[in-house]
């Protein structure tokens, strides 16, 4: 499955074009890592227990997006945007989206 | 225990995240400034580049979705000048620097994906406040996502 963010797959020719194709997972964040994050929060600097847990979802996020990429029968998803929003306290939202199509 | 030691041991219980926040928070950016630059430098040789096409699209042989994030906190004493900030308005410095250490850690983290790479095009940046807190409101931490495509010619 190759993935780009630009229009085209550079090198390929688009055969087919199946639409919009997208993504998404609700995320809340654990206890255990919000009191982590809640000591860390002190000192400022990097909460990976965060950043772990964003990187995870977004990848969940793409393997639902390439999912129903697949049973279209697509082979390439172009012009892939990210977005987050956070859907209430304490929870994200990260959504992918893109277009189908079919590259040889 | 009377009550003017329990004021004082309050005050103190108020002061010391702050002044630990002050100390260790400063000595903690610093560190990161120092290593963000040091690897600016190492993966100077991938260009990264906002245009939305490549400059040779004949020769490109290979290319792939390359993506890196992070979230950063402010310490406790800067989100103190901050909230004085808001009383006067004006620029928070103490903001400004936390959202440019993570745009630029996301950006070379991105480039870490792809170390083998000629070109990082259509580089597209993501800044989000995630975390939420119902009880205090917003925590001050954000999070950058930076994302693009990465050619091999």
């Amino acid at each position: 499955m190759h993935l780009t963010n630009i229009e085209t797959i550079p090198g390929k020719t688009i055969t087919e074009h199946y639409g919009i194709v997208s993504g998404s997972t609700v995320r809340a964040k654990h206890a255990g890592r919000d009191i982590m994050a809640g000591l860390k929060n002190i000192f400022g600097g990097e909460l990976k227990g965060y950043t772990e847990l964003l990187s995870e979802s977004r990848d969940e996020a793409l393997e639902r997006m390439k999912e129903q990429a697949r049973s279209l029968g697509a082979n390439a998803v172009v012009n892939v945007r990210f977005s987050t929003s956070s859907v209430a306290a304490g929870a994200a939202e990260l959504y992918v989206y893109g277009t189908a199509v079919s590259v040889n | 225990m009377d009550e003017g030691t329990e004021i004082i041991i309050n005050i103190f219980l108020i002061l010391i995240p702050i002044v630990l926040g002050y100390f260790i928070g400063k000595h903690l950016e610093k560190k990161h400034y120092i290593s963000i630059k040091e690897r600016e430098k190492e993966y100077a040789h991938i260009p990264t580049i906002g245009l939305k096409h490549p400059l040779q699209p004949d020769l490109v042989t290979e290319s792939k979705l390359v993506s890196g994030s992070v979230v950063i906190s402010i310490d406790h004493f800067k989100r103190l000048v901050a909230a004085l900030r808001n009383i006067f308005g004006g620029n928070i410095a103490a903001y400004e620097s936390l959202i440019d250490r993570a745009r630029r850690e996301a950006i070379l983290r991105m480039k870490e994906q792809a170390l083998d790479a000629d070109e990082i095009i259509n580089i597209r940046i993501e800044t989000s406040s995630i975390s939420k807190n119902s009880r205090k409101g917003s925590i001050g931490s954000v999070e950058a996502y930076a994302y693009g495509t990465a050619l091999k010619y």
